[in-house]
């Protein structure tokens, strides 16, 4: 149903704008990567519902592609973040 | 490729490559230096000999090198070339011997002589480009090669003396920049042809074209030190004897000077310069220069500093004889680069071996100098007369044509302003030489280094500026010789106006 | 047979895998993986010069499911330049990583052992993007690389270096996240990715546009264009200096590169002019400022890193002029000049990181007005810093001597005065700032002097600056061969 995409695109805009928003007002750089999952979200979304090609017929795989790499991608830069902000607050402490 | 194509990128490679080689030598490796600078100046004299002999046969010496679609590297051999490839080569020789003798045990030789030799391939190549382009590469080469020979002591002076000198020229070469590429945006590739390069579409394009003028003398004007521009020569007098030597006598001014004959005569072309007032306005600043200097140099009493202001003064002749319409005073000009290299190397020679020898650095110490040191003083004395025109040294036979010139021409104004100049040269250099030979020695000199050998100072040190002198007197008694400079120049003249 | 393109990414990844396997052996390693990886590469650059263009389809699914990898002229332009850094740069961090200063050994060892498996993942991405041929593909090489530049400019551990390298971390996510919605917008559009089939069908309107917008949004962050710039002085200058040297000459090249492959393949034909001209006015703005910054800086990396910015702004002050110029012989010199300039940029950046990292050791730290008896006493790092500083000034005979030189005679015959002022300006603050730091080697310092001191480190750095200040110069012929081969002519 176009309902469904257009749920699924207009979700993945909204959260888009919204990770948008938090990563430049927000300062501290946990927030900053916070919010850029959850714009990662958002153009996941909006990727799969530009799948849809109607009820009768399979979804374009491509886009699931562009999808499935794109969350590797992204849960390893957020590891790769993760441990820069370890390594910050761990010089914090001492 | 034959060797007549092939002869000038070698006159460029003679000194360059010695000079690469000469920078990865230790300090202590005296004597290969030696051999490579000394050996490097030989061929190259060996090879420009061969060229005069092919220019005067008639031959064509053309290089091209395609730097990229409508960029090209083009070294040729033109009588006016020629002139200056010879002058540097002859006096590079020289020079390199007086700068071994002089910065004899000082530190940091592999990479001064290593500047040095870049310093020398890069006028070299001035001379012998063959378009605008291949000019202003060899050009900015020639501003890079330069800067570490003066900032070379090291010192706090030297450092600021250097800084100078790079905006100056790093300034003016940005300026020509525009103004070539100027140039070429409106007329195509500037290759230097006699007679100028215009041709039938100077009508059209004449107030872009006379704006460029004007750009390019403000780029060129830097070099060749025209006043206001001229900031950066007394300032980089702190550099070590041979260089200053070197900036004055042949590269870096010369370098100016020879850039704004190559635009006047074989870019705009002498006609065109001539009906749009642009030799007029270039014989005015030439000639505000040469008065200019003239005063500045009575003033000073640093010896090197008087010396700088009288180049000032004394290159701007050139300058001032390409400004006058007509073949006799281009004689005078051109001439007048050969000229003043070989006067005003011989009084840097003497200046550094008085400071060297004696610690003399000012006028006021020279008293009775004369007698201590004879044979430097008699070939201060000789190159000095020179400048001031007295016959027969050479600067007689510049000063002469440039007259004849000018009142050829009808520019009598200019016969004043040479005139007025040559009483200020005598106001500046007879007062020197009446101290040195007529005033009785001071018990002791500022700072006397110890006496090596019989001569008055160290022998690489003395033949050098004698060898010089010679060539400055015989310049002026044999100016009617065949090869002679004055009959090169005027070959040239004759092929420049081309009637 | 393996196919070559794809060997000039495996390579260097399979380099990276057996690093990590083989800790104690991974300078040695590393070293052999470098050099058969810039074999692999330049053997592409090479055919693709007297052969054409390349191409091949991965897996053999065909378009539009396989990974299409392609090499054009100036694919092969910059893998030849990157291919050349990276060999230099490995053979330097050979060295420099193993010859610790005092009570530093322990710290410099696993600095090694991060070192060379990052640093080869980050070679194999930038191969990735050179010769990837679809949309999709270039997003996940840009990621990679990303990510592996970040990990390796945190090297140092310092916390200037790991806050820096965060944020530029950070920043690069959001200009990932721009680029994917573009090719999200493409992609729902044309239904492709595989940028030559996009070339056929793609058409001006709004779509188009802001699939433009939002994708060079996301790489002109990358490429530090003005005033995107600001985490690049900070991640550049805290790196260890083999790593800054990557990051400055090839790592926001490629963000370059991928502003310039499309637009001369997609956006260029269908953009208004003022796009063009926006580029250029960011890349001006980026000229002052990076070389005012640059003449300003007190540490010498930091004014490598804010030159860095200055030469990214030349790079797209190309944009106005190619998109001002009809298609011939004169718009073909001006891609040819941008791509030659970023060639000379990046051996010239390499080469000065590279030397200034070898002052930086000898003296123990880089600020420039102290640096004297270091830079006397390093004659071939001093000449280094010359040669890399004669072709960021862009006087001759170096390549963006050649390269300025085209860019400012087509300006002036479009009658675009002003970018002749900024490009004249640019070189003067530049000349201001290369001899800050060349004038420090002039001093009464005495100096045992020996012209190569480290030959391991001094002369690959030594060679590259040679490379950007002559070769380039005197040399560029060639380049416009290359560039025939798909790109131009």
């Amino acid at each position: 149903m176009i309902s469904t995409q257009l749920f699924y695109g207009g979700g993945g805009i909204l959260l888009l704008l919204l990770g948008l928003w938090s990563f430049l007002v927000h300062a501290p750089l946990l927030r900053k990567l916070i919010a850029l999952n959850v714009m990662g979200a958002g153009v996941f979304h909006i990727l799969v519902a530009t799948a849809y090609r109607g009820l009768d017929t399979p979804p374009d795989p491509v886009p699931h592609a562009l999808v499935l790499t794109g969350i590797v991608v992204a849960v390893s830069a957020t590891a790769l973040a993760l441990a820069f902000g370890q390594r910050l607050d761990r010089d914090d402490d001492r | 490729m034959s060797p007549d194509t092939l002869l000038p990128p070698a006159i460029v490679l003679s000194s360059l490559l010695p000079g690469l080689l000469i920078f990865f030598l230790k300090e202590k490796s005296h004597r290969l230096r030696t051999a490579l600078n000394l050996g490097g100046a030989v061929v190259k004299l060996t090879l420009v000999v061969w060229m005069i002999k092919g220019v005067y046969d008639g031959h064509e010496f053309e290089y091209r090198w395609a730097l990229a679609p409508g960029l090209e590297l083009v070294l040729s051999a033109d009588a006016l070339s020629v002139l200056f490839v010879a002058l540097s080569s002859v006096l590079w020789l020289v020079t390199t011997v007086y700068a071994i003798g002089y910065l004899e045990d000082s530190p940091n030789r592999s990479r001064f002589f290593g500047f040095f030799s870049i310093c020398v391939s890069a006028t070299v190549g001035i001379a012998l480009s063959g378009n605008l382009l291949t000019f202003v590469l060899f050009y900015e080469i020639l501003t890079l090669a330069t800067y570490p020979l003066v900032a070379h002591r090291g010192t706090p002076d030297a450092a600021q003396g250097a800084k100078v000198y790079l905006a100056y020229t790093m300034s003016g070469g940005a300026v020509l920049l525009i103004g070539a590429i100027g140039l070429q945006s409106l007329v195509g590739p500037v290759e230097f042809t006699q007679g100028g390069i215009l041709g039938d579409s100077a009508e059209a394009l004449r107030p872009a074209l006379i704006i460029l003028f004007f750009v390019l003398l403000a780029g060129l004007g830097v070099k060749a030190a025209l006043v206001p521009l001229h900031g950066w020569l007394p300032q980089a007098m702190v550099a070590p004897a041979p260089v200053s030597a070197l900036l004055h006598a042949v590269a870096v001014v010369k370098a100016g000077a020879f850039g704004l004959i190559r635009v006047v005569y074989d870019v705009y072309g002498v006609d065109f310069a001539h009906a749009n007032g642009l030799l007029f306005a270039l014989g005015i600043l030439a000639s505000i220069t040469i008065v200019y200097g003239s005063v500045k140099a009575l003033t000073q009493d640093s010896l090197k500093k008087r010396l700088a202001y009288s180049t000032v003064s004394q290159v701007s002749y050139i300058a001032l004889g390409a400004s006058i319409f007509g073949p006799i005073a281009t004689i005078g000009g051109v001439v007048h680069l050969v000229h003043q290299g070989v006067m005003k190397i011989t009084l840097f020679f003497c200046a550094g071996n008085y400071a060297e020898t004696l610690g003399i650095h000012k006028v006021s110490e020279m008293d009775g100098v004369g007698r201590r040191m004879p044979l430097t003083s008699l070939a201060f004395t000789v190159g000095a007369l020179g400048m001031i025109g007295v016959p027969p040294v050479a600067g007689f036979v510049s000063k002469w044509y440039l007259g004849l010139g000018a009142a050829d021409s009808g520019a009598n104004w200019v016969l004043i302003v040479l005139v007025a100049s040559s009483l200020l040269n005598a106001a500046y250099f007879l007062p020197i030489l009446f101290r040195a030979w007529f005033r009785a020695e001071p018990g002791a000199w500022p700072k006397e280094h110890a006496r090596r050998g019989r001569l008055e100072t160290a022998g690489a040190l003395l033949w050098p500026p004698v060898i010089t002198a010679v060539l400055a007197l015989t310049a002026g008694l044999f100016a009617a010789a065949p090869f002679s400079p004055l009959e090169w120049a005027a070959l040239i003249a004759e092929r420049e106006y081309g009637r | 047979m393996i196919d070559s393109l794809a060997l000039a990414i495996v390579a260097p990844l399979l380099g990276a895998v057996v690093v990590t396997l083989f800790p104690r052996h991974a300078q040695r390693l590393g070293v052999a993986a470098a050099v058969v990886s810039a074999a692999a590469a330049l053997a592409i650059t090479a055919v693709v010069w007297t052969d054409g263009v390349l191409r091949s389809e991965l897996g053999g699914w065909g378009v539009p499911l396989a990974i299409t990898l392609q090499a054009d002229g100036l694919s092969a332009a910059l893998l030849g330049m990157a291919s050349l850094v990276a060999l230099s740069v490995s053979v330097y961090a050979g060295g420099y990583f193993s010859s610790p200063q005092d009570g530093e050994r322990l710290a410099d060892d696993s600095r090694s052992r991060h070192f060379w498996p990052l640093w080869l993942l980050l070679w194999s991405a930038l191969n990735g993007l050179f010769l990837a041929g679809d949309l999709f593909n270039l997003y996940v090489t840009l990621e990679l690389l990303g990510l592996s530049a970040a990990a390796l400019g945190a090297l140092t551990g310092s916390r200037e270096a790991v806050e820096a390298n965060l944020r530029y971390l950070l920043v690069g996510l959001l200009g990932s996240l721009f680029y994917l919605l573009g090719v999200a917008l493409i992609y729902t559009a044309y239904g492709v990715l595989d940028i030559g089939l996009l070339a056929e069908v793609i058409a001006p309107g709004p779509v188009a546009a802001t699939a433009m917008a939002l994708m060079f949004g996301g790489l002109l962050l990358k490429a530090a264009l003005f005033p995107m710039h600001f985490w690049l002085p900070p991640a550049h200058a805290n790196a260890p200096a083999p790593v800054s040297a990557v990051l400055s000459a090839l790592v926001v090249k490629a963000a370059f590169y991928l502003v310039l492959r499309l637009w001369l393949d997609l956006y260029g034909p269908i953009t208004p002019l003022g796009a063009a001209n926006l580029l250029g006015l960011l890349g001006a703005a980026a000229v002052l400022w990076g070389s005012w910054r640059a003449l300003r800086a007190e540490r010498l990396k930091l004014l490598a890193a804010y030159s860095t910015v200055a030469q990214m702004g030349y790079l797209f002050i190309g944009f106005p002029l190619i998109a001002a110029t009809a298609a011939g012989p004169a718009r073909d010199n001006l891609i040819a000049a941008i791509v030659l300039l970023a060639l000379t940029h990046g051996f010239a950046k390499a080469g000065f990181f590279l030397a200034a990292g070898m002052v930086q050791k000898t003296a123990g730290h880089d600020r420039i007005d102290n640096l004297g008896g270091a830079a006397q006493g390093l004659p071939a790092a001093a000449f280094t810093i010359g040669l890399a500083g004669v072709a960021l000034i862009g006087l001759p005979p170096s390549g963006t001597f050649i390269a300025k030189w085209i860019l400012l005679e087509q300006s002036l015959i479009l009658g675009l005065w002003w970018w002749v002022l900024v490009m004249m300006i640019g070189t003067l603050l530049a000349v201001g700032y290369v001899f800050r730091v060349l004038s420090r080697a002039f001093n009464r310092e005495p100096t045992p002097y020996r012209f190569v001191n480290d030959a391991r480190a001094e002369i690959p750095a030594l060679l590259l600056g040679a490379l950007s200040a002559l070769v380039l110069g005197l040399a560029a012929q060639p380049l416009w061969t290359l560039l025939g081969q798909g790109v131009i002519g």
